[in-house]
């Protein structure tokens, strides 16, 4: 150890004064991450408010954390809460388990499951990190209604899934965006 | 089989080819295959996989999907194109290269399969096949890895509904036609067939004629692609998310093996199993749909004492249930006695300690299984020609069924009592000339399916119903046509008999006299599954486990000994029947009842069987859900319904069928264990802990050492003739029935045949009926039931009822059975239309969102789209989080 060390790391310390800080002034200033950061899951409507899930379990079944639990439910022309046969009657996902891969929306065949920028997942109880159909739901947007109600953009399923991007139009989304993607949910 | 490597040692004698077979050589192999053998098969048994999807073992070679094309090289010449491996026997001297050694047979298949993906949609994700499918399986291995099909692809409209349980998705369909050989050549049913051509060929039901069958589930099951489902199971889970487990089918005393198919706790689906020896790969629609019965809400999760106070069941913990039960019971036993009626459904480890609680606890031989009509005649015969049979005691089995010359059936209907047995029958009539014979009433579908027969090379008449009327079968069975008489003489004939037997006096004893006279073999086929076994565990009035008879003082000291019981603990005398039990409880000699699987309405009197479960002093009932017993039970105890518990079956013919638990961990104990337990808080030891504890005492018991017991002796009656405005009744059950374990099944409930009344075209022109309209059965003791009408060829002044169907449950409504005399009358009120919609049954749920399902067939050709669609996913635009890129894109090939 020479004798001029303590001056060296002294002059680091100097020179790291005059350069811009990486503190993180959270949670005080909330830091907004790049557009497709993996966040916490959204289940998303069609235009109409009908639900997009078909309770297919392919979700679940792509986790390698094995976070999400999924039971589909039948509909009937009386109870309707998605266009087609069937429904996720039960969903759940289990932010303790969950790393955020994105597997699983990957593997919705109705991208019905897309996840969004948030990312405040924490919390000091168990029972709260297990997010259920409600908590995971998107938001009802104008122009739609809470489900259990018929099909209101078309005859069957095939109808929503084809013309999908068309009705969103018809509903007021702005182009080059979807339901999801729209501004509302960028203010969320 | 013999393998000779082609590489062998030259110097060796060429081995001769044995008789009957012929030498080719497959990808190089040298092999000796029997004459007649499909170039397929041969492969197959030298480990070489030929990807097929027609080609089935079990059903006529049909060469229809092309997919098992091979070169193939005879006598030196190259045959000029690929052949179907599925279609082509084996010749001497054969060349045949497959995929693995020609590059020709490569091409062509990966060709075949390119077409076939063409035509196929993209739903495997979406798809119940999806995971175990053999299209998805044999693309990846034997297709082209990228698709050059660019164009949009064909869809239909989706599903269409076949029956009330099975959905076809027409689109996914491949064309193989098993299901339609199926239904043609297994079971008889030929609704379901090809229909239209080219792009537009597809599998339909014939207009107006639903597709009715009691196998149609097995069509699903051998269908090589996801284009059948059933409408219970599709979309419930994925088939690599489920736990099989192999099991037996708990419903008949066929004995099927199954697989069930289950996760989280709950049973999603029902498999036929593969068992050569009984049921080949099929089984029916019942044991393949109905077992939601177990997880019904109202199933019993706790035991029950009746409150003092209230007067009403209350939840009681099993300690204090077993103590009332037991304190109720020692009371009950030594005032009056108390009676055990186990019921029908039980394994035999289940039934054995009901038998040995009776003669241990209660120190009776008040027992008896056969919750339906019985007789004493039955009883004897039971004792003396079916308690300890087996199929390894020279019993009669199926193989036996299947190489029989002539077979006769007798107060059985196998279509609807032992679905199996119809299968083997048709089988057997079909490909081996057995001659079918059935002693009853009319034409009816399992008659006519096992007598006349469409044979691969048409149609076949392999047997004749002989009419006689209702009670008249055991005067007829004396008296048999020449022709018939003839044919049960040869050797290997088979005589069978059903458990409706015991409606009609002197049946039994004139089936063992014809079956001595002729030199036929005598098989007794039960409905229940646990008939069979409870026989030989001893829950009969007058058999001890292993058919020991109970006059016998050697054999049952013998039992006393083995069972450590004190001398004399074991009645000498016959105990009461069931029919004895109830007439005793109702008359107050009798003070207790333990009743296990019994339903009220099953037996011959459901309303005196009320008045003996009202009457009786102290009633235990050990049941799955409530019943007509529950309402008059002090105590409840739940058991474990059978995919909980592990426990043996005997089938008809004998033939132990074992299964584990299927489900573990839900706390429910088997009837054995409970009965041990109280037997204990009772002071007695019954060691019937567990099944398989049972089993052991049951195989060191071993069978009876004493003499069998006489045959029956009953002279045959013939039936009274009932004079004009009455009929002789004649009734069997159908296979789906009211049964309280096809509960919650609605799309299974939509498959029944609607209940109706048949007579003879002169009783109905006499009474003034013209079919449909509803006739009216009145009986002298004030029974009524109204049904239409349905004009039949049977005997005139007789009319036929389904036994437990609909509004037709006779025993409750008539109070009379097979061969009672009633009034008939036309009924002024309308026709109900006796087809059951099935979007009725029972409020079935249908899959909503496809409102073409109903559309006829012929409606199809405007339906047909190619609007195209865009590989299922919601193609809304990109996502932020979400690649939407190249990983679901809509490609030809990629299934
Ligand atoms: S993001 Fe990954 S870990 Fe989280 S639920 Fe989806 S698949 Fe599972
Ligand atoms: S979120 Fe998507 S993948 Fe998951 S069950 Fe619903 S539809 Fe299927
Ligand atoms: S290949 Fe066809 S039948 Fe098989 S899983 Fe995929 S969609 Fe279903
Ligand atoms: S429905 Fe299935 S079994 Fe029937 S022809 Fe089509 S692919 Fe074959
Ligand atoms: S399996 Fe040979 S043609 Fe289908």
């Amino acid at each position: 150890m020479g004798m001029t060390d303590p001056l060296k790391g002294f002059g680091v310390t100097l020179s790291k004064m005059f350069k811009t800080v990486l503190t993180e002034e959270y949670p005080e200033v909330k830091k907004i991450p790049a557009p497709r950061f993996h966040g916490k899951h959204q289940l998303n409507r069609h235009p109409d408010g009908l639900e997009k899930c078909v309770g297919c379990e392919l979700c679940a079944w792509a986790c390698p954390a094995d976070a999400i639990f999924v039971e589909g439910g039948t509909n009937t022309e009386e109870e309707r809460y998605s266009p087609g046969e069937r429904y996720g009657f039960d969903y759940q996902i289990n932010y303790l388990r969950c790393i955020g891969c994105g597997l699983c929306i990957e593997a919705c065949p109705t991208r019905a499951l897309t996840m969004t920028n948030e990312y405040e997942t924490a919390d000091d109880d168990r029972r709260n990190l297990i997010y259920t159909k409600e908590d995971l739901l998107a938001p009802l947007l104008p122009g739609m209604e809470q489900p259990p109600h018929g099909m209101r953009l078309g005859e069957d399923e095939q109808d929503y899934y084809v013309n999908g991007p068309e009705l969103a139009r018809r509903q007021g989304v702005p182009e080059n965006t979807t339901v999801e993607t729209g501004d509302e949910e960028a203010v969320r | 089989m013999t393998v000779a490597s082609a590489s062998g040692n030259d110097t060796a004698e060429p081995r001769p080819v044995p008789e009957g077979h012929v030498r080719l050589t497959i990808d190089g192999i040298e092999v000796d295959a029997p004459q007649g053998e499909l170039v397929i098969r041969t492969a197959e048994r030298l480990g070489i996989v030929i990807p097929r999807f027609c080609d089935h073992p079990l059903l006529d070679p049909a060469g229809a999907c092309r997919q098992c094309l091979v070169e193939v090289e005879v006598n030196g010449k190259p045959m000029p194109k690929p052949a179907a491996s599925c279609t082509l026997a084996v010749s001497d001297g054969m060349v045949v290269r497959t995929q693995r050694t020609s590059r020709v047979a490569d091409k062509a298949q990966q060709g075949v399969m390119e077409l076939l993906l063409i035509n196929h949609p993209l739903d495997c994700p979406i798809c119940d096949k999806g995971g175990e499918c053999p299209l998805q399986n044999q693309a990846l291995k034997h297709g082209r890895a990228d698709s050059r099909f660019v164009d949009q692809k064909r869809t239909f409209a989706k599903p269409v509904s076949i029956s009330s349980q099975i959905l076809l998705d027409r689109e996914r369909c491949v064309l193989c036609q098993r299901c339609t050989r199926f239904s043609k050549q297994i079971a008889g049913d030929p609704f379901i067939e090809l229909l239209e051509r080219g792009a537009l060929q597809q599998i339909g039901t014939g207009e107006e004629q639903p597709f009715q069958s009691y196998f149609s589930g097995n069509t699903i099951q051998i269908c090589p692609v996801g284009a059948l489902t059933s409408a219970a199971y599709r979309f419930r889970s994925r088939p690599f998310d489920l736990v099989s487990t192999p099991g037996v089918c708990e419903h008949c005393s066929s004995g099927c093996s199954q697989r069930t198919d289950w996760r989280r706790g709950k049973v999603m689906r029902r498999l036929a199993g593969e068992d050569p020896e009984v049921n080949e790969e099929w089984n029916c629609d019942k044991g393949r749909f109905a077992f939601r019965y177990a997880t019904a809400a109202d199933r019993f999760t706790t035991p029950m004492v009746r409150d003092s106070e209230s007067g009403r069941l209350r939840k009681s913990s099993w300690t204090e249930a077993l103590r009332v039960a037991a304190e109720g019971l020692l009371d009950a036993r030594d005032s009056g006695g108390v009676g055990v009626l186990p019921g029908g459904r039980l394994t035999r480890e289940d039934a054995y300690a009901y038998g040995k609680f009776a003669r241990m606890a209660l120190r009776t031989n008040d027992v008896d299984h056969r919750a339906r009509p019985h007789s004493p005649e039955e009883l004897d015969f039971l004792g003396a020609a079916v308690v300890g049979t087996g199929p390894e005691r020279g019993a009669v089995t199926y193989a036996d069924l299947e190489a029989a010359p002539t077979v006769l059936c007798v107060a059985f209907e196998p279509e609807e009592e032992s679905p199996i047995v119809f299968l083997r029958l048709r089988k057997a009539a079909r490909n081996g000339g057995t001659r079918v014979f059935h002693l009853g009433q009319w034409y009816s579908p399992g008659v006519e399916k096992t007598t006349d027969v469409m044979g691969a090379g048409g149609p076949v008449h392999s047997g004749e119903l002989l009419r006689c009327l209702p009670g008249e079968e055991a005067v007829a069975l004396s008296e048999l046509p020449e022709e018939v008489e003839r044919g049960l003489s040869e050797p290997g004939a088979v005589l069978v008999v059903g458990e409706r037997g015991a409606r009609i006096p002197g049946l039994y004893s004139a089936a063992m006299r014809a079956a001595e006279r002729t030199g036929a073999r005598l098989a007794w086929i039960p409905r229940r599954a646990g008939e069979r076994g409870a026989v030989d565990a001893g829950t009969l009035p007058t058999l001890l486990p292993g058919g020991r008879p109970v006059t016998d003082p050697v054999v049952r000291a013998d039992l006393e000994r083995q069972w450590g019981a004190e001398e004399g603990t074991i009645p000498g005398r016959p105990g009461r029947d069931l029919d004895g039990i109830l007439a005793a409880a109702e008359s107050g000699e009798l003070s207790g009842l333990l009743v296990g699987g019994v339903d009220p309405e099953d037996l011959s009197d459901p309303a005196r069987a009320d008045r003996a479960l009202r009457a009786v002093d102290f009633l235990v009932s050990l049941e799955l859900r409530p019943t007509g017993v529950t309402e008059h039970a002090d105590v409840v105890l739940p058991v474990a319904p059978t995919v909980e518990k592990s426990g043996t079956f005997l089938n008809w013919e004998g033939r132990p069928r074992e299964f584990e638990i299927t489900i573990e961990g839900t706390g429910a104990v088997p009837d054995c264990r409970v009965l041990d337990t109280l037997a204990v808080e009772m002071d007695v030891d019954l060691f019937t802990q567990t099944p398989a504890a049972v089993a052991g005492e049951i195989e060191r018991l071993g069978p009876n050492p004493g003499v069998r017991p006489q045959p029956p002796d009953v002279s045959a009656q013939a039936p009274p003739r009932p004079g004009p405005g009455r009929a002789l009744l004649a009734t069997w059950r159908h296979l789906l029935d009211n049964g309280s374990l096809q509960d919650e099944e609605p799309h299974l409930a939509g498959t029944a045949r609607p209940p109706v009344a048949r007579l003879s075209a002169e009783t109905a022109r006499q009474l003034g009926v013209s079919a449909p309209q509803p006739v009216v059965i009145t009986t002298d003791g004030g029974g009524e039931l109204t049904l239409d009408s349905e004009v039949v060829d049977m005997p005139d002044g007789v009319v036929w009822v389904p036994g437990n169907s609909g509004e037709s449950r006779i025993n409750r409504k008539l109070g009379l059975g097979h061969g009672a005399v009633v009034d008939i009358a036309a009924s002024s009120a309308p026709p109900r239309g006796g087809v059951t919609d099935p979007e009725d049954a029972a409020g079935a749920e249908v899959p909503a969102g496809t409102s073409e399902r109903e559309i006829p067939l012929t409606a199809v050709h405007e339906r047909y789209r190619t609007n195209g669609h865009a590989g299922h996913g919601g193609p809304n635009g990109n996502g932020r989080a979400d690649n939407d890129g190249g990983s679901r894109q809509a490609d030809g090939g990629g299934a």
